[in-house]
């Protein structure tokens, strides 16, 4: 008997396991939420906006070179390729603020794009791909500031960084580089399950 | 004349390859966002500094020099990849507004970012007051700001 799940369309499920079902249940709440948000007063308004929604977009856009632009200043850093000649603690460090400060706008405008449309954009593949890349990211940038850049005195100076910085830098560059085709993705609709 | 000519551009066969495949504009599109990000460091890296943020016991000549080549680099791509998304709509943007106002920041911002952004970049710091260094980061951050607007909104229409 095959489990028939709803989560936005009827899906024959091949592995009628317990996992399975506890797996359904969990991606169903998921959905679940999302239609709920979808039903909230503000969604409604900010989907059917005339003019919130693209000004939305164009601000987590052009946010892009804030936050990104800098942040590829410091990976390429790391990778030994730019400002060679600058502290790597001296760029980590001046250019944080205005990295964070990009950040908070990316989060804040990219989680009302999401607000706006929250089933569609749940279901999109592109949106999955690029919430797994986002948390890949932090884990880098988490595990290189708590190991490797603990002992940045050592390598400060260098024009190229030790192994392990360069690493951290060169998947930064790749994550950040596959978010962003992932984010502009979303937007087109090949893979959109039929309403 | 110049309609001729945006209409001559869509018509050819590179505008007509990128306007019928279902994978070529948002692949060019991607490529000119990443370029947008890596320009956008290495300009505001610099307009930054000039207002006296950022990196600042470096030297403004020496963060400028340092981020030439991927500010020249990045130029290219995204001029590359903005050229190949214009040949599959120039007609539409011969008639949006934004297009217009893209390429009249455009061509301010490159002239001015290698003339007068330029010679403040490379002339010793004591020579350059902190007045005049400031409003050329706000000049060339007002003109990119342009560019970057006017871009995002020709995709609106």
């Amino acid at each position: 008997m095959p489990y028939i799940r709803q989560t936005g369309r009827r899906h024959e499920c091949r592995r009628c396991t317990q996992e399975c079902v506890r797996y359904n249940v969990w991606l169903l709440s998921l959905l679940t939420f999302c239609e709920w948000l979808a039903n909230t007063p503000g969604s409604i308004a900010l989907h059917e906006s005339l003019y919130a929604y693209p000004v939305i977009e164009s601000i987590h856009v052009l946010t892009l070179c804030l936050f990104l632009g800098l942040a590829v200043m410091l990976d390429l850093r790391l990778v030994g390729i730019a400002m060679r000649q600058t502290p790597v603690s001296e760029v980590a460090d001046r250019l944080l603020p205005w990295t964070v400060a990009g950040f908070v706008v990316m989060v804040i405008s990219g989680a009302l794009l999401f607000y706006g449309i929250p089933v569609r954009t749940y279901q999109n593949i592109f949106f999955r791909i690029k919430v797994v890349l986002l948390m890949l990211s932090g884990l880098n940038a988490f595990l290189f500031h708590s190991t490797i850049y603990r002992k940045v005195a050592e390598w400060n100076l260098l024009p190229v960084p030790p192994r392990r910085a360069r690493i951290a830098g060169g998947l930064s560059l790749l994550f950040w580089a596959s978010i962003v085709v992932a984010g502009r993705m979303i937007a087109y609709n090949w893979f959109d399950k039929p309403i | 004349m110049l309609f001729h000519l945006f209409q001559w551009i869509e018509n050819s066969g590179l505008g007509e390859a990128i306007r019928e495949s279902k994978w070529l504009f948002p692949v060019i599109e991607s490529v000119h966002l990443l370029g947008l990000a890596v320009i956008g460091g290495a300009i505001l890296v610099v307009d930054l500094r000039l207002m006296g943020f950022g990196l600042r016991r470096q030297s403004v000549r020496q963060i400028a020099s340092d981020v030439q080549p991927w500010l020249i680099g990045s130029l290219i791509v995204m001029l590359i990849s903005g050229g190949l998304l214009f040949t599959s709509e120039a007609i539409k943007c011969y008639y949006h507004w934004a297009f217009w106002m893209k390429m009249t920041a455009l061509f301010l911002a490159i002239l001015f970012t290698f003339t007068i952004r330029r010679s403040v970049t490379v002339a010793d710091a004591d020579r350059i007051g902190t007045v005049r260094s400031r409003l050329v980061a706000v000049v060339s951050l007002a003109l990119w700001s342009g560019v970057g607007i006017g871009g995002r909104w020709i995709g609106f229409s």
